[in-house]
């Protein structure tokens, strides 16, 4: 019986004490973060990134290796393939394990990061480096990586939107040179466009907004709309570029046969980044798309004979072609990182050293961020990657600014877009003035 | 006035003598004896269900971006939600329609299989095996591959259609046929649902079918007097479970509405929820569009919270409505 009763207390025991092991594990606490270290200690900073290709994870290896050659107290422990949701949690969570630089695919979330301040502003960093970021980065850029004065992200590296066109249905229409404005555009599209039945044997363009990078955002930048007044309010319901957008494109959809047949006929596509790809197959004869579609198309089997110009503006705006939409890669410190002066070391030679943007630039087919890396010789001389350079280079080019719901106001105004292709909405400005008031109560409540 | 009526278990506690203290101090000794051996069980259901249960209950009145402190705002989100959030009605509709759609064909389909196979004089176990297969399919490869089959411009099934001269609808592509679409997906997965029913319909005591087949019983009353109430309980576990997974239903509305819209978002990007026109968002898409790509993990809460409630309305109705785990002959 003694022993019975020992051994019943020996499990109780080791049952608490096994609780307590499991409480205890569970709380963990985040590290402080701070510009107090010395960046020429020996450290090893944490960058996490989202390259997963091959090619991509010898490229920034590469971009690594030389920064630790002219930096040889400061490792840098890349991550690779880290996704968005990965890093909101790290950067939530802190503790030794999390990251020191982060970079991100999407500029969507700059607005929240900022907000937040997981991201440390860089501004004071490129003070005390003597970084000018008006003289060293363009316009389009720099407003993409900071949100209501904060530029807690920088660009690495970006991508330009343009007009890819098939040159052989071009010659085979008779079409000579690119369009260089909307109704330009609207005739070759409509020229190289053949029905067959009720479908088509060739499109001249998908301009349906979900006809992959057809979005309105992307298509309103050759109009250079303006989506937020000074004060942050919602610009939509009273930008007149961002309405003939919407009427521009209607209007093509009606030329090419309507909503329900282009939809249709979209519905034959393979996926966008593959080898089935529309334009690559030969179902449409131009897209919009960015520079990575020439590197795609030129690893790739297809027998698509290509050309690149920019994207065509409207007709009360044919001073400005040449313009095109702007994104990018964005980097950034986090907060909670204790060793930020090394970090802001490693992402100041990202982002503004000419030679290391112009060569992962080279090296994985995307526009370079700098304006020193735009002009350098050193840049791949491919003549359609080099219309993608002076898209980017362009005074006019502009982007979609950021905001501190993840771009919420990009998908009420591509939802918006549904219904005016597919006729379900008709009176355009009603939607447009709902729009504008469903964006400002949307940031209301994020902010 | 009143009148003691004096019962076994009173009497007992009447001849009770009061506790010392030294048979307290052993009841004590029990309690925590047992509560140490509860303990790891305890922590579990306090850390993984009470904790995040009322800490979304709280987050709901606060304003939290998942980064900073969360901020109390009353009951600022809930009119978010309910009143400006343009999703979510559309998602609660759909919700609700799958909830009562959905469930309902599959627990036909379910027993009809069920009812199949075990009836089949030959072949039995192939049937078993091929209507099973399909719920061992990982729901996302499953959702690709209806899409693919039913792709309006490129899929077999509307070739086939076409060929026999029938309308081919726009399937996942349509918003008028994307819930039915889905619901032909959970039921092509209803493997799961036949084999409770295989399972229950095999203990239906045979005598039951034999005195009713001589007392004159025909099939149709055979199977509402003796079969259904039966399998009462069965019935009443698949309609609780399957509210709740409908629910929680998110991979393949979601998979299916992206691969369709052709609009598969990078990391971190929004797309458009619940393509085409809305018709497939559920809540639980809300939950992570509001929580995890809008950044406001207050709202996402709210949300979280009305699945809680609407999850606890239906499993509590059905069950006291049906006393379904009993059967009603207990």
């Amino acid at each position: 019986m003694t022993t019975q009763r020992r051994l019943i207390r020996r499990l109780a025991a080791t049952g608490v004490i096994a609780t307590l092991a499991v409480s205890l594990t569970a709380c963990f606490g985040s590290s402080k973060g701070g510009a107090n270290d010395d960046p020429n200690a020996k450290v090893t900073i944490t960058f996490w990134h989202g390259w997963s290709a091959p090619n991509e994870v010898k490229a920034i290896q590469q971009t690594i290796d030389g920064f630790e050659k002219a930096n040889p107290n400061i490792t840098v422990k890349a991550v690779g393939n880290i996704t968005d949701d990965k890093i909101n949690q790290a950067l939530r969570a802190g503790g030794p394990n999390a990251p020191d630089v982060v970079s991100s695919f999407t500029t969507d979330n700059v607005g929240e990061f900022c907000n937040s301040h997981v991201f440390v502003d860089l501004a004071p960093f490129m003070a005390k480096s003597g970084i000018d970021p008006e003289k060293t980065f363009p316009a389009p850029q720099l407003a993409y990586t900071a949100f209501q004065g904060d530029q807690c992200t920088l660009p690495l590296l970006s991508d330009a939107y343009g007009l890819y066109y098939n040159k052989d249905m071009f010659k085979a229409a008779g079409i000579t040179s690119p369009p260089k404005t909307f109704s330009e555009f609207d005739a070759d599209a409509v020229k190289l466009t053949k029905t067959s039945g009720d479908t088509y044997s060739q499109l001249g363009f998908m301009p349906l907004y979900h006809g992959y990078e057809s979005t309105i955002t992307h298509f309103a930048a050759q109009s250079s709309p303006t989506y937020f007044t000074a004060d942050g309010k919602s610009n939509v319901a009273n930008d007149p570029p961002l309405t003939s957008t919407y009427e521009w494109q209607k209007s093509l959809v009606s030329k090419l046969g309507g909503y329900a047949k282009l939809d249709k006929y979209r519905t034959t596509f393979g996926d966008e980044f593959s080898n089935n790809n529309p334009f690559m197959t030969g179902q449409v004869a131009m897209a919009l798309d960015g520079e990575w579609r020439g590197g795609m198309i030129d690893d790739s089997n297809s027998k698509v004979d290509y050309g690149v110009a920019p994207f065509p503006v409207p007709d009360d705006q044919a001073d400005q072609y040449g313009k095109g939409y702007i994104t990018g890669t964005i980097v950034g410190i986090a907060q909670n990182s204790a060793k930020q002066n090394a970090a802001w070391e490693f992402v100041k030679y990202l982002t503004t050293d000419t030679d290391a943007v112009v060569n992962f630039a080279n090296a994985i087919h995307n526009v370079p961020s700098t304006n020193a890396a735009l002009a350098s010789p050193n840049l791949d001389q491919n003549p359609a990657f080099q219309t993608f350079i002076q898209i980017a280079q362009n005074q006019y080019s502009n982007t979609t600014p950021s905001s501190p719901n993840g771009g919420a106001y990009q998908l009420t105004l591509q939802n918006l877009g549904y219904g005016y292709e597919s006729g379900k909405v008709t009176d355009l400005q009603a939607r447009l003035d709902a729009a504008a008031k469903q964006i400002d109560t949307d940031i209301a409540q994020a902010q | 006035m009143t009148t003691t009526v004096s019962t076994p278990a009173t009497a007992a506690r009447a001849a009770k003598p009061k506790s010392s203290p030294q048979l307290r101090r052993r009841h004590r000794r029990e309690l925590l004896r047992n509560l140490a051996f509860l303990s790891p069980w305890l922590l579990g259901t306090g850390l993984f269900f009470l904790y995040p249960l009322v800490t979304t209950f709280w987050l709901s009145f606060t304003h939290y971006d998942g980064f900073t402190s969360p901020v109390r705002v009353g009951t600022q989100n809930w009119k978010y939600v309910f009143q400006d959030y343009p999703f979510f009605w559309p998602a609660l509709r759909n919700t609700v329609w799958f909830v009562i759609v959905l469930v309902s064909l599959r627990l036909v389909t379910g027993l009809i299989l069920g009812m199949t196979v075990i009836n089949v004089k030959r072949g039995s176990s192939v049937l078993r095996t091929i209507f099973y297969a399909p719920y061992l399919a990982p729901p996302v490869a499953a959702t690709l591959a209806f899409v693919f089959l039913l792709n309006p411009g490129t899929g077999p099934v509307n070739s086939i259609l076409g060929k026999l001269g029938l309308p081919q609808p726009g399937w996942f592509n349509d918003p008028a046929w994307s819930k039915p679409a889905l619901t032909l997906l959970a039921i092509w997965g209803v493997g799961d649902l036949m084999v409770i029913f295989m399972a229950a319909l095999l203990d239906v005591p045979r005598e039951l079918y034999e005195a009713a087949e001589l007392d004159g019983a025909g099939a149709v009353r055979r199977f509402r007097h003796i079969t259904l109430p039966t399998l009462r309980p069965i019935l009443g576990f698949a309609v609780i479970t399957g509210v709740i997974a409908t629910m929680q239903y998110y991979t393949e509305p979601l998979v299916a509405g992206q691969v369709a819209s052709g609009q598969i978002g990078g990391s971190g990007q929004q797309v458009e929820p619940g393509y085409p026109a809305g018709s497939t968002l559920t809540l639980p898409q809300l939950v992570y569009n509001l929580g995890f790509q809008r950044f406001d993990v207050g709202a996402a809460c709210v949300v979280a919270v009305v699945l809680f409630v609407l999850s606890m309305a239906f499993a509590v109705v059905l069950m006291r409505r049906g006393s379904v785990f009993l059967g009603s002959h207990e």
